[in-house]
C-alpha cells in the first residue's frame, strides 16, 4: 500500500506546483515560486550562487560551533603563524588570533550589514519611488531632484563624508552606506509606478473610494517588488564591498571585531612576508560577493527575461 | 525646389545648432544648477552636523569664554542655518574650500596639485577597460551562450565581486614582492621625484616633455600595477554592457540584409554592429570613467598613490573636515561633469537623441 502510495502523492504535489489552473490566490503564488524555482534551478551559476549565500547564513548561524579558537584571543608566542603551523588551519595574524576562527565570526558581521542595509534601504527608496511616481506634478519634480542630487556623488566618497562626519562604527556604515543606496531604488520604483499608474484596476480601486494612501502601499508597491528585488541582490555585492572598504579605511567596524575589510587592512603591513593574513579575508568577501552576484544574475535572468537575453 | 528646401530643412533639423537643441541644453543646465547647489547643501549639512564643534577646533579648548564668543561670531556662526548656507556656497563659487588643517594649506590649491595624479591613474585604467573591454564584449556576444561568452562572463563577474584594494594588495605582493616586474607604491621612485619641471602635474607626459626617458620609464612601472588593477574594473563594466548592445544590433534587420549581400562575418560585427554600438558605448564608457573615481579612492590608499582618493583618506583619519568635505565636492562635481559629457555626447552623436 504505502509503496504505491508515496509515487502517487509526490505527483500529487507536483501536479498541485505546476498547476495552470489555480484554485487560490496562494495556490497561483505558490505555482508561480515553484516555476520560477524551476528556471532558477536550472542555472548552473545562479545554484553555485545560492549555495554561496546558504552557506554563509549557516555558518554565521553556527560561527561558534565551527571555530576552533576565540576569534579574540591573543596569543603572542603564536604571532603570523602561517597556514597549518600549530593547529591554526589558516594561520595567526599579528597578535596571535587564529584567522579562521576570524574569518568564521566576521560572517555574521558582514550578514548583518548586508541584511541592514538590504532592509532599510530599498523600503526608504520603494516609498519615495512609488509617491513620487503616483502623485507625480510638484511631489515627482522635489522627490526627483533629490534622489539625482544623491546619485551626483560617487557612493563611496558620500559615505566616507558621512562616516568622517558621524564617526567611525558599524552602524554608523551602515547607515552612511543606506543613505547612499537608496536613490537607484527610488529609481526603478517610480518607473514601474509610471506604467501602473494609469491602468484600470487602479482606477477601479480609486472609483471605490480607496485613500491614496492605500493604492500606494496596496496596489502599486507590491507590482514594484520584483524589481526592486532584483536590483537588491545584485547590490549585495556592491554593499559588502563598500562595507569592507570602509573597514578598510578604518571607519567601519572598530578592532578588534574581526571584520574582513579591517582584517585586511591589519594585513596589509605583512602582505610580502605574511601573505595569508591579508589574503584570506580578502578571499572570503570575494567568494561572499560573487556568490550574492551569481544570484543576482540568475535571479534577474527568471524574473526579468527581457534585460538577459 | 520643394526636394531642395526640404533638404534645407532636414539639414537644419539635424544640426547640432537647432534652437530646440539649444533649449534642451539650456533646461540641462538649469537641471544641472540645482543638482550642484543640492550637493553642497548636502556636504554644508554634513559639516554641520559632525560632533566635532568647529569654534573648539580653532581656539582650543582652553579659550576664554569670551575668547569662545567673539570666534563664534567671527565664523557666523550665531547666524540662521540658511544664511550660513548662503555664505557657504558663496565661498565654493569663488573656489574658497576653507584651509586643510593637516597641510595649512588652502583646499582648493591641494587638490589642484594632487588631481593630476587621479587623472592620470583613471585615464590609464579606463583606457585599458575600454582597449581590453569593447572587444571582450563583442566576442560574448558573437558567440551567445557559448564558452567564450561564459568566460567573459564570468571574468566579468570576477571584477564586479572583488575589493578592489585587496586585488591591488594581491597584485603588489605577486608583481611587485614576487616577481619584481613593477615599482612598488607612489609615483616614482625617491631619487626620481622633483627631476622633471612640473608642466601639466601628469607625469608620463612631463618626463616626455623633458625629455627624460629614464624618469618615465620608472613612472610607468609605478603606474602600470595600479592601472590594471582600476583598468579591470572598468573592463568587467564595458564588457558587459558592449555585449548587450551587440545582442541588441545583431538581430536587427540590417545585419541579416548584409549577411545576405555576401558580406564577411568580420565586416559584418566589427564594422556594422560595432560602429553601431559606438554610440551608446560612449555614454557607458564615461560613466565607467566617473565610477573609477570611486575604485581610486580605495586604490590609491593601497598604491599610497598621491591623488585626490589618497588625500581625502587622509584628511579623514585626522579628522580634517574642511579638505574631506572639499575633496568631495571636488568628486562630486567631476561625476556630474561626466554625466553631463556623456548626455551631450549622445545627443551630438546620435541625431534621435536631440
Amino acid at each position: 500500500m504505502t509503496t504505491i502510495d508515496t509515487p502517487t502523492r509526490k505527483s500529487g504535489w507536483r501536479a498541485w506546483l505546476t498547476s495552470d489552473s489555480p484554485a487560490s490566490r496562494t495556490h497561483a503564488r505558490c505555482v508561480q515560486l515553484y516555476l520560477g524555482w524551476l528556471d532558477l534551478s536550472r542555472n548552473p551559476l545562479a545554484m553555485i550562487g545560492l549555495a554561496i549565500v546558504v552557506a554563509l547564513v549557516l555558518v554565521s548561524a553556527m560561527a561558534p560551533i565551527l571555530a576552533t579558537h576565540d576569534p579574540f584571543a591573543q596569543v603572542l608566542s603564536d604571532r603570523l603563524l602561517s597556514p597549518g603551523e600549530g593547529g591554526h588551519l589558516l594561520g595567526t595574524d599579528e597578535l596571535g588570533r587564529d584567522i579562521f576562527s576570524r574569518v568564521i565570526h566576521g560572517a555574521s558581521i558582514t550578514l548583518y550589514i548586508v541584511a541592514l542595509v538590504a532592509a532599510t534601504a530599498p523600503i526608504a527608496g520603494l516609498i519615495v519611488g512609488t509617491v513620487a511616481g503616483y502623485l507625480g506634478g510638484w511631489a515627482d519634480i522635489a522627490l526627483m531632484r533629490l534622489t539625482d542630487i544623491f546619485l551626483a556623488f560617487p557612493r563611496l566618497v558620500l559615505a566616507l563624508a558621512f562616516v568622517a562626519a558621524l564617526g567611525p562604527g558599524i552602524e554608523n556604515a551602515v547607515l552612511a552606506i543606506a543613505i547612499t543606496s537608496w536613490p537607484p531604488y527610488a529609481r526603478i520604483a517610480r518607473a514601474e509606478t509610471l506604467t501602473i499608474r494609469n491602468s484600470d484596476f487602479i482606477a477601479a480601486t480609486r472609483l471605490q473610494g480607496a485613500s491614496q494612501s492605500r493604492i500606494i502601499w496596496g496596489h502599486i508597491m507590491p507590482l514594484c517588488l520584483s524589481s526592486v528585488i532584483i536590483r537588491v541582490t545584485l547590490d549585495m555585492a556592491g554593499i559588502i564591498l563598500t562595507a569592507a572598504g570602509l573597514g578598510f579605511l578604518g571607519l567601519g567596524a572598530q578592532p578588534p571585531t574581526p571584520e574582513w575589510g579591517a582584517m585586511i587592512s591589519a594585513g596589509r603591513k605583512f602582505i610580502l612576508d605574511q601573505w595569508w593574513v591579508a589574503t584570506v579575508p580578502g578571499l572570503a568577501i570575494f567568494t561572499v560577493s560573487l556568490g550574492f552576484n551569481l544570484l543576482g544574475d540568475g535571479l534577474r535572468d527568471v524574473l526579468d527575461p527581457r534585460s538577459s537575453q | 525646389m520643394a526636394t531642395v528646401s526640404d533638404d534645407v530643412r532636414a539639414r537644419r533639423a539635424i544640426s547640432p545648432f537647432s534652437r530646440s537643441f539649444w533649449l534642451s541644453l539650456l533646461r540641462l543646465l538649469a537641471s544641472l544648477a540645482v543638482t550642484f547647489v543640492g550637493l553642497l547643501f548636502i556636504t554644508f549639512l554634513i559639516g554641520r552636523v559632525m560632533p566635532i564643534d568647529p569654534v573648539l577646533a580653532v581656539v582650543g579648548d582652553k579659550a576664554s569664554d569670551e575668547i569662545y564668543q567673539a570666534a563664534r561670531l567671527a565664523m557666523g556662526l550665531d547666524q540662521p542655518l540658511a544664511v550660513q548656507f548662503a555664505y557657504y556656497l558663496g565661498d565654493v563659487v569663488r573656489g574658497d574650500l576653507g584651509t586643510s588643517l593637516l597641510t595649512a594649506n588652502p583646499v582648493a590649491e591641494d587638490i589642484a596639485r594632487v588631481f593630476p595624479a587621479t587623472l592620470e591613474l583613471a585615464t590609464l585604467a579606463t583606457i585599458f577597460g575600454v582597449l581590453f573591454g569593447v572587444p571582450a564584449g563583442v566576442i560574448a556576444a558573437v558567440n551567445q551562450g557559448r564558452w567564450p561568452d561564459q568566460v567573459v562572463r564570468v571574468f566579468g563577474l570576477f571584477g564586479y565581486s572583488m575589493p578592489v584594494f585587496w586585488l591591488g594588495l594581491i597584485g603588489l605582493m605577486v608583481f611587485y614582492g614576487v616577481l619584481g616586474w613593477v615599482a612598488g607604491p607612489g609615483r616614482l621612485d625617491i631619487f626620481f621625484e622633483d627631476v622633471v619641471p612640473q608642466v601639466t602635474g601628469v607625469i608620463l607626459f612631463d618626463s616626455l616633455i623633458a625629455g627624460e626617458f629614464e624618469v618615465f620609464r620608472n613612472a610607468l612601472g609605478h603606474i602600470i600595477l595600479p592601472a590594471s588593477v582600476l583598468g579591470y574594473y572598468s573592463l568587467a563594466y564595458i564588457s558587459r554592457m558592449t555585449r548587450s548592445f551587440m545582442l541588441d544590433q545583431l538581430s536587427q534587420e540590417y545585419v541579416t540584409t548584409a549577411r545576405v549581400k555576401g558580406m564577411s562575418e568580420l565586416r559584418v560585427v566589427w564594422l556594422h554592429a560595432l560602429g553601431n554600438v559606438m554610440v551608446p558605448l560612449i555614454t557607458v564608457i564615461a560613466l565607467s570613467y566617473a565610477n573609477l573615481l570611486e575604485g581610486s579612492v580605495l586604490t590609491e590608499t593601497v598604491f599610497a598613490w598621491p591623488g585626490i582618493g589618497f588625500y581625502i583618506t587622509n584628511a579623514l583619519l585626522s579628522a580634517d573636515m574642511s579638505a574631506v568635505l572639499g575633496g568631495t565636492i571636488v568628486v562630486g562635481m567631476v561625476f556630474i561633469g561626466l554625466n553631463l559629457l556623456s548626455d551631450l555626447l549622445y545627443r551630438i552623436v546620435d541625431p534621435r537623441a536631440r
